[in-house]
């Protein structure tokens, strides 16, 4: 109960803080001589934002930048000698690096792809269905990464041979007559790292799905007339004339679901904590900095995260830019 | 819940959705073969039979649920004796951490860090939008760099700042970081629906003599309520279903959220599918809820282009 009052007073407390603050600093920004209150009022309403962004994002980056270089404990300037560590380490490049890239690799276009099959493919549905269809397939951005894990690994669940099997995945396996497998640990064939996957693809294809599907709507009908009447087949009216035209969502829908990748965690950490080679940078991270207490290695990994999206980072700000110019 | 228009197209795309195709839309005949209606099918069930399953389970006796597929059910669906709702009621408030006490958390974390950083970023759009000074708009375009920035960067140095503070485990060292964390995203959601408004309505504003201060709360906040209500609904979710933020600032404690006091629950063997399950939907009902009834604003939110890294 007192965990109830004290979130009310917290947003009472927050909503009027910030009224008092802007309402005061604005009076005082009105008292200013007028040349002066037109240079100063700007600041009084971005100030507040840029305090946040500047004390709980850049300047602990920098931080994080300047801890990677020193030791585990952050005592000390150790040097390059974090990263040329990890990097050496088999563990860390043959095990979370090399995963993390297939996270990469195998769930940004695959959820792309069966975001647009969906968006196609239900759009010739009956629109009930289509409706029906699609709010399925949405439904799973709702649940957090870790209710994601909880259901999925109910369906790889594994059961002794010989015992009746609880999880979808051996059940179906034993009316075929084959053993119950282990799905997990077995990661011959990052079979186990793809089954990972799956929750996260499953979980974001919605996602993908609602931006690609208002694209192909939004695509002119007279262009696809065109087509048609030039006798294209539908495949290649498809790739020739709809794909090009939707091409800037699908590049939005990779790279949001790129940087998701990257970063993933939860679904690691919930299903296997990076046992069984299914370790990924997000979940390295974690384990060095709490399980191993090394916040240099901690530092240094995020760090190298942070390297491998500023080339997302440029981009998003050169498409943000292009966009501003044709406003 | 299935009356969700998913495919309103954006504004700025007029296409064959926006073309007065609505009326003959509803009569549409399906231009499906039996291909695609069995593909949709098969979709749709593999997208369904996962969280189904873990829905049936809850509702499970405890023995039958770790003995037997949830799906034997179906061979005497109405035999009272298989169904319970002991399993909610052991996992919501029994226990050394009951899902109960992790609820009332997760709404005391979410609440104020969905809150507190609409009205901030707020006027911070409104800056931006509608005033002119010098760096603006470099500071806009570090704010769209940020969006794809993780908050792994943050994550080291704040735990050092609240350890050396004392503000570590306690709930206002999470809705801060909440806030920072959010902020762009709030910001850029709020910009970009400003910049659409009508400027006409801001100029005569300007010229009956209402202050900026007057301006921004008698007309653009009431205009960009469907822009408020996006990012409110983005932020919530997000804040909810955090489980790293939480993890590292809050743990395991007395404070512990919903995520993760269901990830911990996986780690403890013996446990049980049935309060495992009913422990996942306790932690799903609330967004769920919030994502079936507002979802309109969330589509919108997410058409904007906002990526959040």
């Amino acid at each position: 109960m007192l965990k109830v009052i004290n979130a009310l007073l917290a947003i009472l407390g927050g909503v009027l803080g910030s009224l008092l603050l802007f309402y005061v600093m604005n009076k005082v920004a009105e008292r200013l001589p007028r040349k002066w209150e037109e240079r100063v009022k700007p600041y009084v309403f971005v100030g507040p934002a840029v305090v946040l962004i500047g004390f709980f994002l850049i300047y602990p980056a920098i931080r994080t930048i300047v801890f990677s270089f020193a030791n585990r404990t952050s005592t000390e300037f150790i040097g390059i000698s974090n990263y040329t560590d990890l990097l050496s380490s088999g563990g860390f490049v043959s095990g979370a690096l090399l995963n993390t890239l297939l996270w990469m690799i195998v769930v940004p276009a695959l959820t792309v792809v069966f975001g647009l099959a969906v968006a196609v493919l239900a759009d010739r549905l009956q629109l009930r269905a289509e409706k029906l269809t699609k709010s399925i397939i949405f439904l799973p951005m709702a649940i957090s990464m870790v209710g994601a894990a909880t259901i999925w690994r109910f369906v790889y669940e594994t059961r002794p041979a010989g015992t009746p099997q609880i999880g979808v995945l051996n059940a179906i396996l034993g009316k075929f007559g084959i053993d119950p497998v282990a799905w997990l640990q077995l990661s011959q064939a990052h079979v186990n790292s793809l089954l990972l996957m799956v929750i996260m693809i499953w979980a974001q294809v919605g996602f993908s799905m609602v931006l690609l599907s208002a694209a192909v709507k939004g695509v002119p009908e007279d262009t696809i007339e065109a087509g048609r009447i030039d006798g294209a087949s539908e495949k290649r009216i498809f790739f020739n004339i709809v794909v090009p035209q939707i091409w800037p969502t699908v590049i939005t829908v990779f790279i949001t679901v790129l940087i998701m990748v990257m970063k993933v965690f939860d679904i690691v950490y919930v299903m296997t904590g990076g046992n069984f080679n299914t370790d990924v940078i997000g979940m390295r991270f974690w384990t060095e900095l709490f399980t191993n207490g090394n916040s240099g290695y901690a530092a240094a990994i995020v760090v190298m995260l942070m390297i491998a999206i500023v080339p997302v980072m440029v981009y998003q700000v050169r498409n943000f830019r292009r966009q501003e110019t044709q406003r | 819940m299935t009356d969700v228009s998913l495919d309103k197209p954006t504004p700025s795309t007029p296409g064959r959705a926006a073309r007065g195709k609505a009326p003959q839309e509803g009569a549409r005949q399906s231009r499906a073969g039996w291909f695609v209606k069995i593909t949709m099918g098969v979709l749709c069930l593999i997208w369904l039979i996962p969280t189904f399953g873990l829905l049936v389970t809850s509702f499970r006796q405890p023995d039958a649920a770790n003995a037997t597929g949830w799906w034997n059910v179906f061979a005497s669906p109405l035999k009272a004796t298989q169904w319970t709702l002991q399993n909610y009621h052991d996992v919501l408030f029994s226990g050394q951490t009951p899902m109960g006490i992790s609820f009332v958390n997760s709404l005391a974390v979410a609440l104020p860090a969905t809150i507190i950083p609409i009205m901030i970023a707020a006027f911070a759009a409104y800056s931006f939008t509608f005033m002119h000074y010098k760096g603006r708009d470099i500071l806009f375009i570090v704010v769209v760099g940020l969006l794809v920035v993780p908050n792994q960067v943050a994550l080291v140095p704040l735990l050092r700042f609240y350890g050396d503070i004392g503000l570590t485990g306690t709930f206002p060292a999470v809705w801060l970081a909440h806030t920072g964390f959010g902020m762009p995203l709030a910001i850029f959601i709020l910009r970009n629906y400003m910049a659409a408004l009508p400027l006409s309505v801001i100029e005569s504003a300007k010229i009956d003599g209402a202050s900026h201060f007057q301006t921004f709360w008698r007309l653009i906040v009431p205009m960009s309520v469907p822009a408020l209500a996006s990012f409110a609904i983005f932020q919530f979710l997000w804040v909810w279903n955090d489980l790293l933020v939480a993890l590292i600032f809050l743990g395991q404690g007395d404070n512990m959220v919903v995520t993760v006091n269901l990830a911990g629950m996986q780690g403890q063997q013996g446990q049980g599918w049935q309060l495992l399950t009913a422990g996942a939907f306790v932690s799903m009902a609330i967004p769920l809820l919030v994502f079936v009834s507002l979802q309109r604003y969330f589509i919108r939110g997410m058409t904007s282009g906002a990526v959040k890294g």
